[in-house]
């Protein structure tokens, strides 16, 4: 696909000359898009609030949001490339390089962390050979920490392109990344069969999918939701001694004991340390900064 | 076992039938008395809907407590502007986890609540601004509000009534702060999510600078069912001031983590008798009442009534319901830290006591929890705290406060014990939810 131009570092000496217009879509792709966006932009009175699905729509043609999926959204709402590159880069869905096809987000906030997430992440670490936001070298998976999903009380708890893979162990989620690797069919405990990430991406934008069962998979509400709802029906029997937690839990027994604390400088949260500027950081030049007159400068973006 | 049996305590309304294998699908709503609220709604005069929710005390269910209606009766009519209802499902607070249940199981009753509420307050256009990281939810919501246009429940003259509603489902792209609802409505206005200054009050001039209400999920779903079984019924649960009903969300190192939902003002004690308590051989240490925003109890707290005046007097907030149960295996001072790390992650950037602050908390926190802090360092996070709290532009501000202050309140000489003894005391592989099944000798 389009590719992004090189990195600001050999732009470091061209003071004062604007770099080139990122390069469009190829004429096929472009027409395919504005169809697409065109039926997105109506859907809002003012066409701005169509920014944040078209950023999904362009990562659901790259895979990642792109100077030309930056400059495609700019045209499409007439907004300049800075006020476009200024959204995409304060939320954390918009990926700004090239990443795997599954992204993986372990849950480290601290209740995941602390019934296991940590120990989880710290595996898939060690078994990917690959950091937090790391792609394994066949572009399989990318591997990050994420902040609480809002399934607490299924905890510890994956996401798998943002399908919920409840109560993991650090078993079962190695399980999962081999799974994905290997190409097997995965299933999530909530969710629908696993798509790639770039047709997630599509849902995002606002296009339901279209896969016969993706609805209805994986049935009525989890388990841990229907605790009271049993309960009032009087169905579960007292409360178990270990109970609820995924048939994979017992196996892991003693595997994961590690009796020392992480140094909190390895904390997976460590990307709210002071973030490196663009200039500071060859890895990732995130563009178009180069051109840029100082609004990539926010911490928040840490990563 | 508890007397009083379980089922006498809780009050499943919203959740009454997620255990139907297709309980999202709008066949099995209308088989629970789905859409016969809406033809009630319709037949009222839009003034006398406002005041009907008002009269029932429905208060929001995202945070606040606001009155639920009150806030609908704010919209200026008449004014010749459009008027907006935007629905904020981008539940993210650490520990919260109702909403995204709900829509998952069951999201007509958000449709049907959306219906009734803009036909109250005037509205032909409403927006449901769901967080982007839950794409099981999108579907259905997706699937939800397909079927209900094409049963006439969206769409132009709904159900012969002349009112004319479209919904927009709006999926966000991860960003706490979008649930603040003025970070909300910039974030769905194509912008950076970041809160805007009050007032205007989102009310007189919200999205597009329309009037505008914003509600919580499970306050605009919790709306048919107030219609159809009437305001009495409602008032019927809970208290004077907080009544009604409402969902529970228990997790962490309990025996049965989940959704309770019950009327408001039932106590965690009642809540854990009847969920079988916290894992067996454990005892509670800490809790947050309302997520990680709302200042933590102990179990000196397990008999106060979970209610927002119950919960304010006892020296937090009911928040969201996000009941976080952590055992004595967990270390308080871990805990405060993940959070604080969350906090300085998601702040804005926009005000300079947030930004700031919570960047300073987490360096000294990661130096207490490494063993190398100092005992001044315990005073310097309460002066931070305080610097941040009540002084930032948003309430994400006073959230990363919370807990520095409450844990310090309560569990100052664990701090201090990181201090002097040089580090963590506690072993995190002890809290796992693994922890129990395979290490019972193997950590003496």
């Amino acid at each position: 696909m389009t590719e992004v131009s090189q990195g600001g570092a050999s732009r470091g000496v061209s003071l004062g000359i604007p770099e080139l217009p990122a390069p469009d879509y190829p004429a096929d792709v472009r027409a395919r898009l504005e169809t697409d966006a065109k039926e997105v932009i109506a859907r809002y009175p003012g066409s701005r609030s169509a920014l944040l699905p078209l950023l999904h729509l362009v990562q659901s043609e790259e895979g990642y949001v792109t100077r030309t999926g930056i400059r495609f959204c700019a045209e499409q709402l007439e907004l300049t490339t800075a006020e476009v590159t200024a959204v995409a880069t304060f939320y954390t869905m918009y990926r700004r390089k090239a990443s795997g096809d599954y992204q993986v987000g372990v849950c480290t906030n601290t209740l995941c962390a602390v019934m296991g997430g940590d120990a989880i992440f710290d595996e898939l670490k060690q078994h990917l050979g690959i950091g937090n936001d790391e792609t394994t070298e066949d572009g399989k998976v990318t591997l990050e920490h994420i902040e609480c999903n809002a399934a607490c009380d299924f905890a510890p708890v994956v996401m798998v392109n943002w399908e919920f893979f409840d109560d993991q162990t650090p078993e079962s989620a190695r399980q999962l990344v081999d799974d994905l690797i290997a190409g097997r069919e995965v299933r999530p405990t909530r969710g629908a069969p696993l798509c790639t990430y770039k047709e997630t991406a599509r849902i995002l934008a606002g296009f339901p999918d279209q896969r016969a069962g993706a609805v209805e998979a994986t049935g009525g509400a989890g388990p841990a939701s229907l605790a009271g709802l049993r309960l009032h029906r009087g169905e579960v029997p007292a409360p178990k001694v270990v109970g609820q937690r995924g048939e994979s839990a017992t196996e892991d027994a003693g595997a994961y004991d590690t009796p020392t604390s992480p140094s909190p400088a390895q904390h997976p949260s460590s990307h709210d340390a002071p973030g490196r500027t663009a200039e500071s950081d060859p890895d990732n030049p995130a563009d178009p900064v180069a051109d840029r007159t100082g609004d990539h400068a926010t911490e928040e973006e840490g990563e | 076992m508890t007397v009083e049996p379980a089922e006498k305590l809780l009050a499943p309304v919203l959740s009454a039938f997620w255990d139907d294998p297709r309980s999202w699908t709008l066949e099995t709503y209308r088989r629970h008395e789905g859409y016969e609220a809406l033809g009630k709604a319709l037949a009222m005069a839009p003034d006398d809907l406002i005041a009907y929710v008002k009269d029932s005390g429905l208060r929001g269910r995202g945070g606040a407590g606001f009155p639920t209606g009150m806030k609908w009766q704010f919209i200026p009519q008449g004014d010749g502007k459009p008027h907006y209802l935007v629905v904020n499902a981008d539940e993210s607070e650490p520990g919260t986890c109702k909403d995204i249940p709900l829509l998952f199981a069951n999201p007509h009753a958000l449709i049907e609540g959306m219906v009734i509420a803009c036909y109250a307050i005037r509205s032909n256009h409403a927006f449901i601004y769901l967080r982007g990281e839950v794409v099981p939810v999108l579907r259905r919501l997706h699937e939800a509000v397909r079927e209900a246009y094409e049963a006439g429940y969206l769409g132009t003259n709904i159900k012969g009534s002349g009112f004319d509603l479209d919904i927009t489902v709006h999926a966000g792209a991860g960003a706490y702060i979008c649930g603040e609802e003025t970070a909300l409505l910039d974030s769905l206005e194509g912008r950076r999510g970041q809160p805007r200054l009050r007032p205007p009050f989102p009310a007189v001039e919200g999205l597009y600078a329309c009037p505008t209400v914003v509600n919580n999920v499970e306050s605009i779903a919790s709306v048919p069912a107030i219609i159809q079984r009437g305001k009495e019924w409602f008032r019927s649960m809970g208290s004077e001031k907080s009544p009604g009903f409402t969902l529970y969300s228990l997790s962490g190192h309990v025996a049965r983590p989940g959704q309770y939902e019950g009327p408001l003002g039932i106590t965690l004690r009642q809540l854990l008798d009847m969920g079988g308590g916290m894992r067996p051989g454990h005892r509670l240490k800490f809790w947050t009442p309302g997520g990680s925003s709302t200042p933590m109890f102990t179990d000196e707290h397990l008999d106060v009534p979970l209610d927002y005046e119950g919960v304010g007097a006892a020296g937090s907030m009911l928040g969201t319901k996000a009941l976080q149960c952590f055992d004595e295996t967990t270390c308080v001072v871990r805990a405060v830290t993940r959070w604080t790390e969350f906090y300085a992650h998601e702040s804005c950037g926009k005000c300079t006591p947030c930004r700031e602050g919570t960047y300073w908390l987490v360096q000294l926190l990661r130096d207490i929890e490494a063993g190398k802090g100092r005992t001044e360092d315990l005073d310097k996070l309460q002066d931070i705290a305080d610097n941040i709290n009540g002084k930032s532009f948003c309430a994400l501000g006073d959230g990363a406060a919370a807990p520095i202050f409450s844990s310090l309140k309560y569990f100052r000489a664990e701090y201090e014990e990181h201090i002097e003894g040089n580090g963590c005391p506690f072993d995190p592989a002890r809290s796992t939810a693994w922890a129990d099944k395979s290490r019972t000798e193997a950590h003496a």
